[in-house]
């Protein structure tokens, strides 16, 4: 099945992405070959999950375990296989937060096997107008559960109006991936949270205007 | 008996044979050797002069290669591949302006509709239908789109956007549709090498504006000719860039296209003129925008558009010329 989801990856996704996107990547270099890692951006489309699927090299792909609610991606048999086996998410249970419930432990063992989380700290899909929602601290408690692995900012430019929420039909728009410095856990949940919404911020500054007038 | 002017090219895989001018191998010979010249000043300027970072002229030469293979294997196939080519270049220039020029979030499908149109504007020289190529984007499109946005109901920003996206059409995908159309030349109208020799001519002349604007600048250039626009153009540069592309057609130029009499003289005083135009006209949209490049699609050139601004301005002028003193067929 590991097979399966590089060849979709990379003769499916990757064309796609280069069709619909085009895809310029600023920080390449920085992005991590392999794990445990964390990738934190902003999330306005389903395109920001391709995006970040295909950027890396085919090596590093199979690694890479995108952070998903459990309640979108797990609705019916033929999601919840495809999200699973072919995006290959880590299901988050979102709706169980704050229940005392552990939910992120799956993706805490994904860390532990080595792997890279993709995780959009907004918690959901905004209006694609250039602006971040508050940032949820589950990525500042993986970060904390598992000090080793680096966390790096991730801002997309443009995602969001290939296909927006609620929209169907995507349109091929360009987009941009700005990649930034790792961050590091130093032990303090607030100042990390802010560490990481100020590195997103200053990415979003050195982005083309590739928005909404 | 074939033409002693041409040769033929046998093809593995039962492919059926290319007929080619043996001047146009020659002029594509040509290219390729500069290249290569290009390829070992870039590998032996980091010996000779260390200390300075090559890495922009190293990805420079290898984009190059790139392009020249693509190029190459498109005029050598034909038009079907040539016209394909255009679509894919016009595709990639009308996304990177779309997605960069102020848009409005309402206007998603109308853009969707532009991709349409270009794909249609080729479909036109696919099936050499020249009437309907000439007022499909710059009557009817420029009809069309803006009505579909009254219908979508947006007023707002209304009249500035409907002009974006009209002039985004016509410069990334009918004025580059004429290099294409060029490839539908009927072979009885005595072309010196045939109709992929008069895109090539096209190309080079373009390209070597290009150059030799930037090279002259480089080395003589002192007083700046659009310092608001574009700051690193000198006017050493564009005048020298402008004799020596005069020179390049008036010389190579009867080789590969019909340039016989006057349009010999009108061609090499006015494409050097359209290829600065058009770099100008780009840069002013860029800097409107506050970006530098238009993408990173091709390492050290900056994105598609950045590559083919000139052409935007080149490839009707030159169409135009020939068709008006040279062509039958347009």
């Amino acid at each position: 099945m590991a097979a399966l989801r590089l060849f979709l990856l990379t003769f499916i996704a990757v064309p796609l992405a280069r069709v619909f996107a085009g895809t310029d990547v600023f920080g390449r270099e920085r992005l991590p070959r392999v794990g445990p890692a964390i990738i934190a951006a902003n999330h306005n489309s389903h395109v920001d999950t391709l995006l970040l699927l295909t950027i890396f090299p085919v090596k590093t792909m199979a690694r890479l375990r995108p952070a998903a609610a459990a309640d979108y991606f797990l609705r019916g048999p033929v999601l919840s296989w495809f999200s699973r086996n072919i995006l290959g998410i880590v299901p988050i249970a979102r709706d169980k937060a704050g229940s005392g419930e552990d939910v992120l432990a799956p993706a805490r063992e994904a860390l532990t096997r080595g792997d890279i989380i993709l995780i959009f700290p907004e918690g959901t899909r905004g209006d694609a107008s250039d602006e971040m929602a508050r940032l949820k601290s589950g990525v500042a408690r993986l970060a904390e559960a598992y000090p080793t692995a680096p966390v790096f900012p991730i801002w997309l430019e443009g995602a969001g109006r290939v296909l927006p929420k609620g929209a169907h039909i995507p349109v091929p728009m360009n987009c941009t991936v700005l990649v930034g410095e790792a961050l590091r856990w130093e032990g303090d949940r607030n100042a990390f949270m802010d560490k990481l919404r100020d590195s997103l911020l200053a990415l979003r500054e050195q982005a083309p205007p590739q928005r909404w007038r | 008996m074939l033409d002693p002017s041409l040769i033929e090219i046998r093809l593995p895989f039962g492919l059926a044979p290319l007929v080619e001018a043996r001047v146009l191998l020659w002029g594509l010979a040509g290219v390729l050797i500069l290249l290569t010249a290009g390829a070992l000043a870039a590998m032996l300027l980091p010996k000779l002069k260390p200390g300075k970072d090559y890495t922009n002229l190293r990805q420079r030469v290898n984009s190059w290669w790139v392009m020249v293979a693509l190029l190459c294997v498109a005029l050598l196939s034909g038009w079907l591949a040539t016209t394909l080519l255009f679509l894919v270049i016009s595709f990639i220039a009308l996304r990177e302006f779309l997605s960069l020029a102020p848009m409005r979030r309402e206007d998603r499908y109308v853009i969707l509709a532009a991709y349409l149109a270009a794909a249609l504007n080729y479909y036109f020289i696919g099936i050499d239908s020249y009437g309907i190529y000439l007022v499909f984007i710059p009557v009817y499109c420029f009809l069309v789109a803006p009505f579909l946005m009254a219908c979508i109901g947006q007023t707002k920003g209304y009249l500035a956007t409907a002009a974006t996206i009209q002039w985004g059409l016509m410069a990334c995908v009918y004025s580059l549709g004429y290099a294409a159309f060029l490839m539908r030349t009927p072979v009885s109208e005595h072309l010196p090498a045939g109709p992929a020799g008069m895109v090539f001519l096209l190309l080079v002349a373009t390209e070597a504006n290009d150059v030799a604007q930037y090279v002259w600048g480089k080395f003589l250039g002192r007083h700046k000719i659009t310092p608001a626009v574009s700051p690193n153009k000198t006017w050493e540069g564009f005048i020298g860039g402008w004799i020596t592309t005069a020179a390049l057609i008036w010389f190579a130029g009867p080789l590969f296209a019909p340039l016989e009499g006057a349009v010999r003289i009108w061609m090499a005083l006015l494409l050097p003129l359209a290829g600065f135009a058009g770099d100008v006209t780009m840069s002013a949209i860029k800097r409107d925008i506050g970006v530098k490049d238009t993408s990173t699609l091709i390492p050290g050139h900056g994105g598609m558009l950045d590559r083919v601004d000139s052409m935007m301005f080149t490839a009707p002028l030159y169409f135009h010329l020939l068709a008006y003193f040279s062509l039958q067929r347009f």
